[in-house]
């Protein structure tokens, strides 16, 4: 083979590998995440307020994923509200972000539970960044940025709380 | 008269617990959306992750139009590979969407729904879809089951994704 079409070849394998690489499969993200750095975001919450996640370093994180459809998600939200009350004040901070396609089903629901912590609108790409293909998801982060824990599904918030209150430095 | 009292005390717990157990006619009575849960499609209509994805790869056999009706955000991030999205249906406006797309095929054409944005007995989504299709007279509609979301149950599975369509 010339050296043409050594090149010839190898770019062909290159471009045959870009398109198989956008229908492969790939494992649940958010498995992939823990003791990894949490993605960063930077977002409005939906009172307008910045929301940076790299700002909260120094608190423990509950990015918990949810949105007006998913029945057990709105069962989460009055509990992890209690934590933010009950466990503010040693450093947790609830970050919930809807996964609703618009906002405005979102704002109704904010609007009637008024939760204590800030709320924003996700979008694909942060979803893709957490592998958020179901919901309820939840991560627990650390107070250096690194996620510790993932919590997928109709999971018992016991288990949520009992890994909360570990980070936190009970038990 | 404290007979008749008790009695009617009765009638209306019944009524009362009744409603409450049914979310159907409670969304009906407030005005809100359909809650038909994913656990009133039957199992014979239900088709398992495995067998779609042989089905979209093999060779010559028949393909099914396979409709996502759940989030469209949640399709943006990855869906089946030729899936469309076609309106969430826990939503008028989504259910709207499926008629519009169902509405130029045959009534024996192949449809697969699915959803998996939540765990199957608490997806609001496939079920009225399911029914919507069936209450037009579509007679070849399988609903994918997924146990716990899309995520568990296709992508961590290996079967092929598309993604941003």
């Amino acid at each position: 083979m010339t050296r043409t079409g050594k090149w010839r070849f190898v770019l062909c394998g290159l471009l045959v590998g870009i398109c198989f690489a956008s229908r492969l499969p790939e494992a649940f993200a958010g498995d992939s995440l823990v003791n990894r750095k949490a993605p960063e975001f930077v977002r409005k919450d939906l009172s307008g307020a910045r929301l940076d996640l790299k700002s909260l370093r120094g608190k423990i994180v509950l990015l918990n994923f949810w949105a007006t459809w998913c029945g057990p998600c709105q069962l989460e939200m009055p509990v992890f509200a209690k934590w933010q009350q009950q466990y503010g004040p040693q450093g947790l901070q609830v970050v919930g972000i809807s996964m609703d396609d618009a906002p405005a089903p979102v704002r109704r629901l904010v609007s009637k539970l008024k939760p204590n912590y800030p709320v924003a609108m996700g979008d694909a790409t942060l979803g893709e960044r957490y592998g958020v293909l179901g919901l309820p998801l939840t991560y627990l982060i650390d107070k250096d940025g690194v996620v510790r824990a993932v919590f997928q599904g109709d999971v018992e918030v016991n288990s949520i709380e009992r890994e909360l209150k570990r980070m936190l430095g009970h038990g | 008269m404290r007979l008749g009292f008790f009695r009617g005390a009765g009638t209306m717990i019944v009524f009362a617990a009744l409603f409450t157990a049914c979310p159907q006619t409670r969304a009906q009575f407030f005005g809100g959306p359909s809650t038909i849960g994913a656990d009133s499609i039957p199992q014979s209509e239900l088709i398992q992750p495995e067998e779609l994805n042989r089905l979209l790869n093999t060779q010559g056999g028949e393909k099914p139009v396979v409709l996502q009706v759940g989030s469209l955000l949640m399709f943006r991030e990855a869906h089946i590979p030729g899936a469309e999205f076609a309106g969430a249906g826990s939503q008028a406006v989504g259910l709207q969407q499926l008629q519009k797309r169902v509405a130029p095929l045959a009534h024996d054409t192949f449809i697969v729904l699915y959803c998996g944005c939540c765990p199957w007995g608490r997806c609001p989504n496939v079920g009225p879809a399911f029914k919507l299709l069936h209450g037009f007279g579509f007679t070849h509609v399988k609903v994918l089951y997924l146990a716990n979301n899309f995520g568990a149950d296709w992508v961590d599975k290996g079967f092929a994704v598309e993604r941003h369509s």
